[in-house]
């Protein structure tokens, strides 16, 4: 695309979360190296839209748009995926068309245009207690020793940044299965690979074993190809699955 | 029963989660507060690590040794008690994220690995890959989660703090904040306030700062009478890559482990970077700082690259960039270290820098200067403390890569204690302590904003105001430039009187939210202008081609700005630095010292 030509943007938009959602057009002159917080800038300097009539500013949550907070996801061209990290340039590659659609995520109760409300996620993390239980903050020196393989298999795990695509491409998170979803099960993973963590490994393994647990996955693996931070979510989810199993296992024998 | 104090915690970036941290493991009643939730704060930006002298790679590194690259890195201008606590500190501090799970990178014997960082000779910085800030706010949320579930702290996310209640004496005794989704204005009573809101980066329009650092609650505590010290103090970080919406950082880790900065001695070279032969690549950080090489402070390479570029004409293709070059490195040692930035680059410019050196230019990035506070991190308004970038303390006028983080957690884990440490000996407060007064202040503010039937848009305002800082108030300064600044401020500040909002409605309505900032933003930035015309001097990140050399004898003061009711307007006193420990010695990174 070249200088002096414009871009079309579609947004669904929503007042409040019970009212009626429609969609507004805008139209903005096109530059080079634009990304879609930078469009909804763009908006709010300029609310007017494509008949010419003066509106709002789009709601929308974004912070560092280096894709490291995990604020911006919504639905562009209707796909899951991380606003400041979506460049305009490549979006008009991807469809040969001079528009774009964004949308909020759809598994998740709208609060205002694009903004959701993520905190079941926050709240899923505390049902796996995904946290070293310290003794306290005191000095108590060192921690144990880690192997850098060890190191090396956590951390991929501890890129996560809470942005719920992987809930959101989910087929089997929905208000029927109550499903933790991915990440949940992966920082589960996380801490019980910590030496000092893995001393709450089978309470999470129970909190994993019941509704909406680990079983709910189908393995439709949209999680690991959406995320955009590349966690390793179908090998977390079979080796908690395992996990999970052989501790249902323990717990009826010790019965 | 006996009265159990309780603190309010604003921001829940590193500083602000270490506060609360400390605050509810020794039995205090905690509420905190924060505009996005706390896993979204800037925290997560950090990528390159966090210092501390726990020598272990037999170089003698010592807490001493630390402090001197502090306090010289700093220019002296950093009370030095505080930095000295906080060197201190250090290896406790990283001892305690180990034993919380951080993924810190390891040795062969599984020990934590360190690498070299800016201003230093010692390899003294801990990382996690080059996700260091994300992996420490995670390792503090997940313990301050913990504490949730346990009832021991209430989370307020989604709030946003717009000031302190203060009763008759001046002692603070609440805050009132705004709820960003229903836009309810509320008081929250308490015994003592610690901020921990960050930096303010969003006053120069683009820079390596998340949306939510616009200065706007530091500013608000200025406008009721906390100081605010040395917002002349403002680092611009010499490895951004440059974008339309925000200059992302490059971390100074990519130097660390082995990067090295450059450009073709020919400015018409034309060739494809990674073709032009090592002899006509002209290494200038090197050439002009033998010793330090690429791994000088960051205002001093700042400087150096500002120079090839606009006094050499040396940029790459004659615009403002230069190389930052890691292609010689071997893949595995990239992806086991810094991965997670040279990702972001891929990502957001398209070159791969595994293969091709990067371009990049300096970016605005640290707020040295902050909330005034003493040794107890505690402001000049009774039960009012302050943590973080949000404090003028430990930085002096230049920060040291990997040392920001270390001063984040440092500083709440001192303000947590004596916040919770007051507020069990503070006189109790008669009546509403002024509650139902600063509310009223608030609203007839809101309504004021919600009503205005102006013609200027708070957005378009804020790119001038980022414009004409940036220009004036970065890398080079000139007292014409700094009056010029400060002149557009006040033409802002008129026409902010003049305000339209695109939306009236009262549901998340962030437009209203960020005129709000806005309003914050053009005072503090007053302030930053102010100090910077009034100090000529150079030193640290302030440099003044009129007045190249540093003053001791007028300058080595901290800057402490007042705001003048009246004359809606800073008022600068001055006053001495401890520097009772290491005496001021002339800084020169050129020469071997």
């Amino acid at each position: 695309m070249a200088k002096g030509q414009t871009i079309k943007v579609e947004i669904k938009r929503q007042a409040t979360p019970d009212a009626p959602s429609y969609t507004e057009k805008f139209e903005m002159p096109y530059r080079p190296g634009l990304n879609i917080t930078s469009v909804l800038v763009e908006i709010a300097a300029n609310p007017v839209n494509t008949e010419g009539k003066e509106t709002s500013a789009i709601t929308y949550d974004s912070n560092c748009l280096e894709e490291i907070c995990g604020s911006c996801a919504m639905l562009i061209n209707g796909k899951a995926r991380m606003a400041c990290s979506a460049l305009v340039d490549r979006l008009l590659d991807e469809t040969k068309s001079d528009t774009i659609t964004l949308a909020p995520l759809s598994k998740f109760p709208v609060v205002r245009d694009l903004a959701v409300d993520r905190s079941v996620l926050f709240e899923n993390l505390k049902k796996v207690q995904a946290w070293v239980p310290i003794d306290g903050t005191y000095d108590l020196g060192p921690g144990p020793k880690q192997a850098p393989q060890i190191q090396e298999e956590r951390y991929p795990l501890s890129n996560c940044i809470s942005c719920t695509i992987c809930m959101e491409v989910c087929p089997q998170f929905n208000t029927q299965t109550n499903f933790v979803g991915a990440a949940t099960i992966a920082q589960a993973k996380l801490f019980n690979m910590d030496p000092s963590g893995s001393v709450l490994k089978e309470e999470r393994l129970r909190a994993l074993s019941g509704d909406g647990g680990i079983q709910e996955c189908g393995f439709a693996q949209n999680c690991v190809q959406a995320c955009p931070k590349q966690l390793p979510l179908t090998e977390a989810i079979s080796d908690m699955g395992r996990d999970v199993f052989i501790q249902k296992v323990k717990d009826f024998v010790s019965r | 029963m006996a009265h159990t104090p309780k603190i309010i915690v604003v921001g829940g970036g590193l500083a602000g989660l270490s506060a609360v941290i400390k605050i509810a493991e020794a039995g205090g009643n905690v509420d905190l507060f924060s505009i996005v939730p706390v896993k979204r704060s800037h925290s997560v930006c950090a990528q390159g690590g966090i210092n501390s002298a726990k020598n272990l790679k037999g170089e003698g590194d010592s807490v001493e040794a630390h402090f001197d690259d502090t306090i010289y890195g700093g220019d002296f201008l950093a009370n030095q008690t505080p930095v000295r606590n906080m060197c201190a500190m250090g290896p406790s501090i990283i001892d305690l994220l180990d034993r919380m799970g951080v993924p810190f990178n390891r040795t062969p014997e599984g020990l934590l690995d360190f690498r070299r960082f800016g201003g230093t000779l010692y390899h003294r910085t801990a990382f996690a890959g080059a996700t260091t800030g994300q992996q420490l706010l995670y390792a503090l949320d997940e313990q301050v989660r913990r504490f949730e579930a346990e009832h021991k702290v209430v989370k307020y996310e989604g709030w946003e703090f717009l000031s302190i209640v203060k009763d008759e004496a001046g002692v603070c005794r609440g805050i009132c904040a705004m709820d960003l989704r229903t836009m309810e204005l509320r008081t929250f009573p308490c015994d003592a306030v610690i901020i921990c809101t960050g930096g303010n980066g969003a006053i120069f329009g683009k820079s390596t700062n998340s949306v939510v650092c616009t200065g706007s609650a530091q500013s608000a505590l200025y406008q009721q009478g906390a100081f605010y010290a040395n917002g002349e103090f403002i680092q611009v970080h010499p490895t951004a890559i440059p974008g339309e919406d925000k200059l992302r950082l490059m971390s100074e880790s990519a130097r660390g482990e082995g990067g090295r900065v450059w450009v073709p001695k020919d400015r018409n070279d034309k060739r494809p970077a990674k073709s032009i032969p090592e002899g006509d690549r002209w290494y200038f950080l090197e050439e002009w700082y033998p010793k330090y090489g690429n791994l000088v402070p960051r205002d001093v390479a700042t400087r150096a690259i500002h120079k090839v570029v606009y006094e050499h004409g040396m940029g790459i293709d004659g615009q403002p960039m230069v190389y930052l070059d890691v292609s010689h490195i071997d893949r595995h040692t990239l992806e086991r270290k810094i991965e997670g930035i040279l990702e972001i680059y891929e990502k957001f410019v398209g070159d791969d820098p595994h293969e091709v050196p990067m371009k990049i230019f300096p970016g605005v990035h640290y707020t040295m200067g902050g909330l005034w506070v003493d040794a107890n991190q505690m402001t000049n308004i009774p039960g009012v403390y302050a943590a973080g970038e949000a404090d003028c303390s430990i930085h002096g006028a230049n920060r040291l890569g990997a040392n920001s983080l270390l001063s984040c957690i440092y500083g709440g884990f001192t303000a947590g204690p004596n916040a919770l440490n007051y507020a069990k000996n503070v006189a109790a407060q008669k009546g509403d302590g002024g509650a139902a007064k600063e509310l009223v202040r608030q609203m007839e503010y809101n309504n004021v904003l919600l009503h205005n039937q102006g013609t200027e848009n708070p957005f378009k305002l804020w790119r001038e105001l980022g414009e004409t800082m940036t220009r004036h108030a970065t890398i080079i300064r000139y007292n014409s430039g700094l009056r010029e600044a400060e002149q557009k401020i006040i033409e802002l500040q008129e026409r902010y009187r003049n305000i339209n909002l695109s939306d009236k409605s009262q549901w998340a309505n962030t437009s209203f939210a960020f005129a709000r900032q806005l309003y914050n933003m053009l005072h503090l930035a007053r302030v930053i202008v102010k100090g910077a015309e009034l100090r000529d001097e150079s030193r640290g990140a302030h440099y003044k081609p009129d007045f190249p050399e540093r003053n001791d004898e007028k300058f080595l003061k901290t800057t402490k700005a007042a705001f003048d009711e009246a004359n809606q307007a800073p008022q600068i006193t001055w006053e001495d630095v401890d520097i009772q420990w290491i005496p001021p010695r002339p800084r020169r990174y050129d020469i071997a010292s």
